[in-house]
């Protein structure tokens, strides 16, 4: 360390902090600052002089005050106790740090992201004498009901395994070592600290192959992501972007989610940390808290710890990816990620672009987007893992020409459109059907373990969204010219287009049924309002009154569809005889 | 002794430089001395080198490069609190102004505060009732929660503000409650009529007031809000007192902000203000909430008057994707004298799921709230059909829509400034006004809770009202 030398603070200038005599330090090292001992990352050199961001408040921070070199980049610690916590931007347990200092965030203490004294029963996957390389799974952890944790040997290391054996093991208790052809041996721990900057390595790259079941009939239907996909909730605030992102990360089919909180209320994420306790996972109904890693860094807390946080975040999540599962990470909101990059490039005096932003703030996005996919992962056993991105932007005044938005949109394939109006009229989630898009579309089919239903699906999603569209249009002559100038059949097509969005893709989140809807149920609720359709044309052809078919019983069943449970699913499909044969009575 | 410095570089609106300081630290505070032996108060914003940049709450009127003496006081803003605060009333700095004794002080506390450490959070989910139908049936408050009024120059905001801090109560409980009141540039009147409101009832002995006038230093009211959020924190989480804490005009204060931004020379964000007004306002509205174990709580109501009305302009902008909804007040409501005129369809509570139903409100609210807003939607648009077209063409349904939706607005939404009703009285009144469709149309309510708290099932039924 001595070598490192120890800077003096010349500049205290909110987050930022300029030290001098740091010779010998690099990009990215973790300082500490200050009397206060606060953790800061250096983010500029010149010379002698480093610029640091702090990722604690600099109230009472001023020049001549020590800053200690850690020599190390800011990294995470990864392996088991990862799932269910709640950490910081920085790899902080908060609850570790509300057991140490109340109710109110202290400032200078840097507690280990991962509990040192904590057991954990490890199973050797490999004998001794293996010959392993990076990425190799050695182990495996049963640390949740819902997540098997396998112990990976660590990048650059590789050789033959020697001592390893099942037992009870904290984090950093070597749990074997790994010899190298040149003599040289590597203690192995179950714990591994990885730089949070840069992408874990992984085989290859994969195209993304299905869908992601989110259980969000307007998402599944029409917008679906795919595994390793990359989406974008732009939205001004109020119309549901929090929502879609609590309602993916409860339902949404991952093995894995990372959610990050960042630079939003801290009640959503108390929300979180209350609610997902009790939901269970739809298929194994274990709870659902047992597959989430939480990265809350709210809007009052430091700005430059908000920085991190989204890449703390997606650094766990790509640990996970890398033991071959499924991750979705979600990142709430995007905006004030870059709001806080702003914050901290203005007080290095950076040249702004764009609306105060620096230069690189679409590049940064980019790369962060650039981190999703599926991939061949490193290391023996051949396994497949992926990692998909959900960010939320939230764009001043709603405007979608906004940087972040716009820089965003540049990157990812499938775009959920917001849009205000449908949230007044309380139409959640208010993601509007004709401007939103994914390029997964073609995936959803591979989600249906039955094919004929695959593709029958298929054809029932172009179909009502060329009611949709053609609903516009007819919306659109109605105000121009008034209703009489609407034939009787496009009379049906409308009000099976407003059965299609009020019964359908109108879904609520806080209802006990509603807030998940499977494949086949989405696929049975379709095809009834469908059925409704293809009657309604038939018997306004055979002279029957549009208005008269309106008032079937039927219409309220096919309404009232989404409240029925997933195990009473017949009753759903049975509407379509209701349909038959009340038409046949008009 | 503390140091003191003659070295006043250069002053430039509410900002002065000062050299060769030794021992400065962000953040801190400074006591300016003038020529006249007058004294001002500065915090420091920027430390580089030997070189301090100071904002001085009081203006930099009259001050001179050679007389000024600046006095390092070594620690940042503080308040001394002591349950005395509670009936007394500060200036915008946190010091008396009624004549009343020194605040013996139980502890000092930095005004600058600290965030909530998110997992000690306790969720907002106890139901406080207004006594104000549009807040309580459709968008109701908790205690715990940040719900702001927006409004626009000369809506009755004051009014709303008031009747809130009257009315508000938690159903069932005499927990011990408390008002903290910051005006930040309103003017004498707005602020004498708040006073006086709270005079009225006895509740100003339970208050604490900060008053930033109109005519007061502007760049004071960067701090006014810091001072009583502090109060705050200290009659809720050391005391336990249930505090409603009133923001009064937010708009002002981001003005100020803007103003030392501008001052600064930063690089402006939209409308001038600067880039980091999210994080500012972020730092003041998350200061309310609940804690775990803690008996008290934090409710917040900032008020803010849109420029233009325009609900995109930063201040409601940044506003409402920090607060847990809006309460938005409406000018053509107002023009048909309905008070207070809450425009529903753009307010929202985001809590609202978390303190009603059975055991909190009653088990039909959600449901009745959801259609109530659907059909008053409905409404809405063909009034607006109406205006267009005229009355005659619109069609059966679209009448009846127009019909409930003016029934809507005179009865449920207008109650003025003194009713107080309560939550049964706000429901009971949605299923009257609901009454006029099918309930085949009531598409958003079950249909057990139809057949129960229908006004024609009730009767049949016999159950009371
Ligand atoms: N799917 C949904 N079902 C029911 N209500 C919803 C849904 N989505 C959003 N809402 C309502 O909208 C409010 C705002 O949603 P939120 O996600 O917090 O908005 P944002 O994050 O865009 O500001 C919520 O509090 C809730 O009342
Ligand atoms: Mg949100």
């Amino acid at each position: 360390m001595s070598e490192l030398g120890q800077g003096k603070i010349v500049k205290v200038a909110g987050p930022v902090v300029v030290a001098q005599g740091m010779s010998g330090a690099k990009m990215y090292d973790v300082v500490r600052v200050g009397e206060a001992n606060l953790i800061g990352e250096i983010v500029e050199l010149n010379n002698d002089m480093a610029s640091i961001q702090v990722y604690e408040g600099t109230v009472g921070v001023g020049p001549g005050e020590p800053v200690i070199n850690t020599g190390a980049p800011l990294s995470v610690e990864l392996g088991p106790g990862l799932i269910s916590s709640i950490y910081d931007g920085i790899q902080r347990p908060l609850d570790k740090l509300y057991a140490l200092e109340g109710s109110f965030i202290q400032r200078g203490n840097a507690l280990p992201g991962l509990d040192r004294d904590k057991k954990w029963p490890f199973k050797a996957t490999v004998e001794n004498g293996a010959k392993v390389t990076a990425g190799d799974i050695i182990g495996e952890v049963q640390e949740s009901s819902l997540l098997l944790h396998k112990i990976m040997v660590p990048l650059g290391v590789e050789g033959t395994i020697e001592g390893i054996k099942d037992g009870e093991y904290t984090v950093d208790t070597p749990i074997a070592t790994i010899k190298a052809d040149d003599g040289s041996v590597s203690e192995i721990k179950m714990m591994q600290k990885c730089p949070v900057r840069s992408q874990r390595a992984s085989k290859q790259r994969l195209a993304p192959d299905k869908a992601m079941v989110t259980g969000q009939r307007v998402i599944d239907t029409f917008f679906p992501i795919g595994v390793g996909g990359t989406a974008c909730v732009p939205g001004p605030f109020g119309t549901g972007k929090t929502v879609v992102q609590h309602q993916l990360a409860k339902w949404i089919d991952a093995d894995v989610v990372v959610y990050i909180g960042c630079g939003e209320r801290g009640n959503e994420m108390t929300d979180v940390l209350t609610e997902f306790p009790e939901l269970k996972d739809p298929k194994s109904g274990k709870p659902l808290m047992e597959r989430v890693v939480l990265i809350a860094n709210t809007s009052d807390m430091p700005v430059a710890a908000r920085e991190a946080s989204v890449y703390t975040g997606i650094t766990i999540a790509e640990y996970f990816r890398d033991m071959g599962y499924r991750v979705a990470l979600m990142a709430d909101s995007t905006s004030r990620w870059a709001e806080a990059m702003r914050e901290i490039s203005t007080r290095l005096e950076e040249m702004p672009a764009e609306e105060g932003y620096p230069a690189y703030l679409g590049a940064r996005i980019a790369s962060f987007y650039e981190r999703a996919g599926r991939v061949a992962c490193l290391g023996a056993p051949d396994r497949e893992g992926a990692l998909s991105i959900i960010g939320a932007v939230s764009p001043p005044g709603g405007d979608l020409s906004d940087s972040v938005v716009q820089a965003t949109l540049h990157v990812v394939k499938v775009f959920w459109s917001l849009q205000s109006r449908l949230a007044q009229q309380r139409h959640f989630p208010a993601i509007d059907w004709l401007t939103s898009y994914s390029f997964y579309k073609q995936y959803l089919q591979e989600c249906f373990e039955d094919k004929v239903m695959a593709a029958e699906m298929d054809g029932m999603i172009k179909e009502a969204m060329s009611l949709l569209e053609k609903e516009a249009d007819l919306l659109e002559i109605v105000r121009l010219v008034g209703a009489e100038a609407i034939s009787k059949a496009d009379q049906i097509s409308l009000a099976v287009a407003k059965s299609i969005r009020e019964d359908y893709l109108h879904q609520n989140a806080f209802h006990e049924v509603d807030t998940y809807t499977s494949l086949e149920k989405q696929y049975t609720m379709l095809k009834v309002i469908l059925h409704l359709y293809k009657k309604g044309l038939e018997a306004v052809e055979a002279g029957i009154e549009p208005a008269d078919i309106f008032k079937i019983d039927a219409m309220e069943a096919i309404a009232r569809a989404k409240y029925i449970p997933e195990a009473e699913m017949s009753k759903i499909a049975d509407i379509a005889n209701q349909i038959d044969s009340q038409i046949a009575k008009l | 002794m503390l140091k003191e410095y003659k070295t006043v570089s250069s002053v430039a609106g509410p900002l002065m430089m000062v050299q060769n300081v030794d021992g400065a630290k962000y953040g801190h505070i400074v006591d300016i001395e003038l020529g006249d032996g007058s004294i001002r108060h500065g915090q420091i914003l920027q430390v580089e080198g030997d070189n301090v940049l100071v904002q001085v709450f009081e203006g930099t009127q009259g001050v001179d490069l050679d007389e000024t003496k600046i006095r390092l006081l070594g620690k940042p803003s503080e308040l001394s609190v002591s349950p005395d605060i509670l009936g007394r009333v500060f200036s915008g700095v946190g010091i008396p102004i009624d004549n009343g004794p020194a605040i013996i002080p139980d502890a000092k506390m930095d005004v600058n505060g600290n965030p909530i450490n998110p997992y000690s959070r306790d969720f907002p989910n106890e139901f406080i009732q207004t006594g104000i139908s549009t807040i309580d049936g459709l968008n109701p408050l908790v205690r715990g929660q940040k719900l702001p009024i927006f409004s626009g120059a000369g809506l009755p905001h004051d009014e709303i503000a008031a009747q809130l801090a009257r009315q508000a109560t938690v159903l069932g409980e005499g927990e011990e409650f408390a008002v903290v009141f910051a005006a930040m540039g309103i003017t004498f009147e707005a602020a004498q009529f708040f006073i006086d409101d709270l005079t009225k009832t006895g509740a100003i002995e339970r208050s604490v007031m900060f008053i930033n006038l109109a005519n007061d230093p502007a760049i004071e009211r960067i701090a006014t809000p810091r001072f009583a959020l502090t109060a705050a924190e200290y009659l809720a989480f050391e005391r336990g007192m249930q505090v409603l804490v009133i923001l009064n005009d937010m708009t002002n204060y981001c003005e100020a902000l803007r103003e030392i931004s501008a001052a600064r020379k930063e690089v402006p964000g939209r409308r001038g203000y600067p880039g980091y007004l999210y994080t500012d306002l972020a730092t003041l509205y998350e200061r309310a909430g609940r804690i775990k174990g803690n008996r008290g709580s934090i409710t917040m109501v900032p008020v803010l008057t849109m420029p233009e009305d325009d609900k995109t302009h930063p201040v409601p902008d940044l506003t409402g994707y920090i607060t847990e909804g809006q309460i938005i007040l409406s000018r053509s409501l107002d023009r048909k004298s309905i008070a207070p005129p809450v425009d529903v369809l753009p307010s929202l509570s985001r809590l609202k799921d978390k303190g009603i139903g059975e055991g909190k409100t009653r088990e039909d609210h959600a449901d009745l709230y959801n259609q109530l807003y659907a059909a008053y939607a409905k409404g809405k648009e063909s009034q607006e059909l109406a205006t267009i077209l005229g009355e005659g063409a619109l069609s059966e349904e679209d009448a009846k829509y127009m019909k409930f939706a003016d029934e809507f607005e005179l009865r449920y939404i207008s109650q003025g400034f003194t009713e107080n009703r309560t939550i049964e009285q706000t429901l009971d009144l949605g299923w009257e006004l609901l009454s006029v469709f099918d309930d085949t149309e009531l598409k958003r309510i079950d249909v057990d809770l139809i057949a129960k708290y229908m006004p024609k099932f009730r009767k049949n039924n016999g159950t009371s009202d």
